[in-house]
């Protein structure tokens, strides 16, 4: 196999680009369905529900592995579709005086470099927004507390520094008045409330001057998000964005850019892989439709209704 | 139907040679029949041009029956006109109103560089050609009847559907990149189908898309314009060929 051709010919490219954008196509379908948990379980359950999957999102190996791979086909498809762009245009080096290319191709086949790189901006302020803050920002972060059981067996007890004979079960009941650095123990028996908890890393809990890890909280994107969309979440820490509308058109605007350039991407990733087949060729193109306008429509939809529920 | 004269106006590229600028001229011509195909009535005005002493209009053509491919007008923003399915000598003048304005420009593309006026060069494709679109045959006076080879009918139809393209260079002309995939496919197609072509598959496919790729012509996006605008229908089927031979010859290639 020869290195050159399998990067640099015309055709090995297309290839690229259609294993690139077939596979981004099942990172919206993963995508898509975390999103979806935003609206189909409303309430505490649905916001504990959301964080419990943010985490097992960022911390399970597999999904690591799956998400290098989605920020590497997505440089690999911009570079790549950016360098075809480029050669494209210098293969017409004088323009026609009079073109009707409508009349032969579609409008959205004729605009996939202009589409996906409105797709890359928007990718770029979507993770700025949120996965930036979820896992790189030293900015403070809401945190989710539920409440923890943790069982201690003999030695000491962590929030009382006291030796224990038996075994016994402690239930910690963390709660949060809203701000992040204030978080409290509240004495199940008592229902006193302690200060002898302190958050060290953002999301564990330490006993006071003892320095015991008592939990763990998660990362509250579930409030993050609903607050970014306009609804209040200040009783959590975030207040709702003031930008809400401004956010979700520019949302909604970003899934339409999507939606075309799946109109023609999806079919068009078979057609370059060398799938034309008139039996399976029919099929593949009519699930293409099908898929540019569901995925984006429901992405859209999430937002919209975060919004009109504030 | 009887036949009816037009009054047009015409804006045709007017360039002196490869290396001068060229601009849009514009002509008037009168009485022209509806009946006359458009190279007929680039006839009719060239005689004109002539009668006013000026320099006629240079453009390409020869069968003057939608066989050889030669005239390679883009006519009112489309490859060979208005009309699908023909090349420029089958566009018949009924196809235009009268009075109205026709703007006739060469095909654009880096591959095709302006000669003259509406003509251009499009040796780029027989050197694609000569790369490896043929079979080597031993012609030495010992070779067998074609015929002796059994052959699919159905791969014989879609062999002979590829090879029905005359290298107009319409598919370059009309794509937005400037691409050469259905020439090449259609080439590469013709021979992939059937097991004369099978021997040289391989090499076939790498040293046409090398070729193609040297000359400078846009990559595929799939748009699908060059098999609307084809004078033969060819289908960008043949183009998903060409993509299936060439991975099966990166893969395997020594």
């Amino acid at each position: 196999m020869s290195k050159s051709a399998l990067l640099s010919s015309s055709i090995a490219k297309k290839y690229w680009m259609a294993i690139t954008g077939l596979f981004l196509c099942l990172f919206l379908v993963g995508h898509l369905l975390g999103n979806l948990q935003l609206i189909l379980k409303t309430g505490e359950e649905g916001r504990r529900a959301f964080n419990e999957y943010a985490y097992f999102m960022s911390h399970n190996i597999v999904i690591k592995v799956m998400s290098y791979a989605t920020y590497l086909s997505i440089l690999f498809h911009a570079i790549d579709g950016i360098m075809l762009a480029v050669q494209n245009k210098k293969a017409r080096p004088v323009a026609y005086a009079y073109n009707k290319p409508g009349a032969n191709s579609s409008s959205a086949s004729r605009n996939m470099a202009v589409l996906g790189s409105a797709i890359f901006i928007f990718i770029a302020i979507h993770m700025s927004n949120f996965w930036w803050k979820m896992k790189y920002s030293s900015d403070p972060m809401p945190l989710h507390l539920m409440t923890k059981d943790i069982s201690v067996s003999m030695g000491q007890n962590p929030l009382t520094g006291q030796e224990m004979k038996n075994t016994i079960t402690v239930t910690y009941a963390l709660t949060t008045n809203g701000d992040y650095i204030e978080y409290s123990y509240i004495d199940p028996q008592t229902k006193k409330k302690m200060d002898i908890v302190e958050v060290k890393d953002h999301v564990k809990f330490y006993a006071k001057d003892k320095d015991v890890e008592i939990g763990e909280g998660y990362k509250d994107l579930h409030s993050l998000t609903v607050a970014f969309f306009g609804q209040d979440r200040s009783k959590e820490g975030v207040p709702a964005n003031k930008n809400a509308g401004l956010a979700v058109t520019l949302y909604v605007l970003a899934m339409l850019v999507l939606s075309f350039h799946l109109w023609h991407g999806f079919a068009s990733a078979f057609q370059s892989l060398g799938m034309n087949h008139p039996r399976y060729t029919p099929a593949i193109r009519a699930f293409g439709k099908v898929f540019s306008i569901v995925v984006p429509l429901l992405f859209a939809i999430i937002p919209i209704l975060l919004f009109i529920n504030k | 139907m009887a036949s009816k004269f037009i009054n047009i106006t015409l804006k045709i590229w007017r360039q002196k040679n490869g290396t001068t600028k060229g601009g849009l001229e514009t002509y008037g011509l009168n009485n022209v029949s509806t009946d006359s195909s458009f190279l007929e009535m680039l006839d009719q005005l060239n005689e004109q041009l002539i009668n006013e002493r000026k320099e006629p209009v240079a453009f390409d053509h020869d069968c003057r029956e939608g066989i050889c491919g030669s005239c390679s007008l883009y006519i009112n923003g489309r490859a060979h006109g208005p009309d699908r399915g023909v090349t420029t000598c089958q566009l018949h003048m009924r196809t235009f109103k009268d009075g109205e304005t026709i703007y006739v420009e060469p095909w654009r593309s880096r591959a095709f560089p302006v000669i003259k006026d509406l003509v251009v060069d499009r040796s780029a494709f027989d050197r694609i050609q000569q790369a490896g679109g043929f079979v080597s045959v031993n012609t030495s006076g010992r070779t067998i009847d074609a015929n002796a080879t059994p052959i699919p009918k159905a791969d014989a139809d879609k062999a002979f559907e590829a090879a029905a393209c005359i290298g107009c260079g319409a598919c370059v002309a009309s794509c937005k990149n400037g691409s050469a995939m259905l020439f090449v496919g259609a080439k590469v197609s013709q021979y992939a189908l059937l097991p004369q072509g099978k021997v040289e598959a391989q090499q076939r496919v790498l040293n046409m898309v090398r070729q193609m790729d040297e000359e400078g012509f846009g990559n595929c996006t799939n748009t699908g314009a060059c098999e609307v605008e084809c004078p033969k229908g060819i289908s960008i089927e043949n183009i998903a060929r060409m993509n299936r031979e060439y991975l099966k010859a990166i893969v395997t290639e020594d």
